[in-house]
């Protein structure tokens, strides 16, 4: 049986473990998102050959794609709403609708991906697109997981295994999925909308 | 001593009587999350302004960062109901987030990051 048919589990701390243990795991994502910003942020400008960030980025497209991951937060905290109203039709949709806007993301992240890469810039093209792929890339990684995440949920309530306390589960997907939104919020910030320096060695 | 004496400690740690909190006391309403998304969306749209207007240098990135605390904290608060559930949960997520901030702050400092 899986986790979700198992009885709730009487803690000495009076708290659910897994969602304690949701939480630690969330906060140890912020050690690896750290990193991997600050690798991007070390070594901003030190790119010796381009392409450079003002010749690839759009932030009109990367806005857009941000609008797009907000929006999703926002239809997976109603899916948890109609989760606790145990009004399983509307958590379906909202469910869903959670899932095609991070599918939404993701090809939108996969349509940037191929841009750059026409415009010749690859993992190993500069300093700039290593840490540039591989912060982006990592984030794009966890909204999949995200992503079959939410359909597994969707999965599990139609063939009504979640019927003990549909909201749970809701919950703790949405928990990782909001984490998702957040570290974007930080990425959309620091990698896209505060400009880069001159590169490196230019007048 | 007998095999039944048994001499033992008298147990005082806390039974764990209490059925653990299933779901925060208290919800906000469809409505509410409605209102934070469209604040979320309206701050992005300053953002984007903001890095397209005159605003440069440490203005414009004090300016950013204002704005994506703000974005950060009301993920946070509401959608994860941090706001409103035990505290306990956002002490263990403040561990993990104010200590990731505070170890990149101190090896973006070592690497002298901001003195260009």
């Amino acid at each position: 049986m899986s986790d979700i048919h198992a009885p709730i589990e009487y803690t000495s701390t009076g708290l659910r473990s897994t969602k304690l243990a949701m939480w630690l795991f969330l906060a140890s994502e912020c050690l690896l998102f750290g990193g991997l910003i600050t690798a991007y942020v070390l070594y901003r400008g030190q790119s010796t050959t381009g392409p450079y960030p003002q010749d690839v980025f759009d932030i009109g497209y990367t806005s857009v794609s941000s609008f797009v991951l907000l929006a999703s937060s926002l239809t997976m905290v109603l899916s948890h709403n109609a989760a606790l109203a145990r009004d399983y039709a509307r958590m379906r949709l909202w469910l869903l609708a959670t899932a095609m806007l991070g599918m939404c993301f993701v090809g939108g992240q996969v349509f940037e991906f191929t841009s750059f890469f026409r415009e010749g810039l690859t993992l190993h093209t500069n300093l700039f697109g290593s840490t540039f792929f591989v912060l982006t890339g990592f984030h794009g990684v966890h909204v999949t997981v995200g992503i079959l995440m939410l359909l597994i949920l969707i999965a599990f309530s139609f063939r009504g295994s979640l019927s003990d306390d549909p909201a749970f589960p809701v919950e703790m997907v949405g928990l990782y999925w909001h984490f998702v939104d957040i570290v974007w919020i930080v990425i959309f910030t620091v990698v896209y909308l505060i400009p880069a320096p001159p590169p490196h060695g230019a007048v | 001593m007998s095999s039944t004496e048994h001499r033992t400690e008298p147990d005082t740690a806390p039974r764990p009587t209490d059925p653990p909190e299933q779901h925060i006391a208290y919800h906000p309403s469809a409505r509410e999350y409605i209102r934070v998304g469209l604040l979320l969306i309206a701050l992005t749209c300053i953002e984007v302004a903001l890095s397209y207007s005159s605003l440069a240098g440490t203005k414009l990135v004090v300016a950013l960062f204002t704005c994506t605390v703000i974005k950060f904290v009301l993920v946070v608060g509401y959608f994860m109901h941090l706001k409103f559930d035990n505290g306990r949960f956002s002490r263990v997520f403040a561990l993990g987030a104010i200590g990731a901030f505070t170890l990149y702050a101190v090896v973006l400092l070592t690497f002298r990051v901001w003195s260009g």
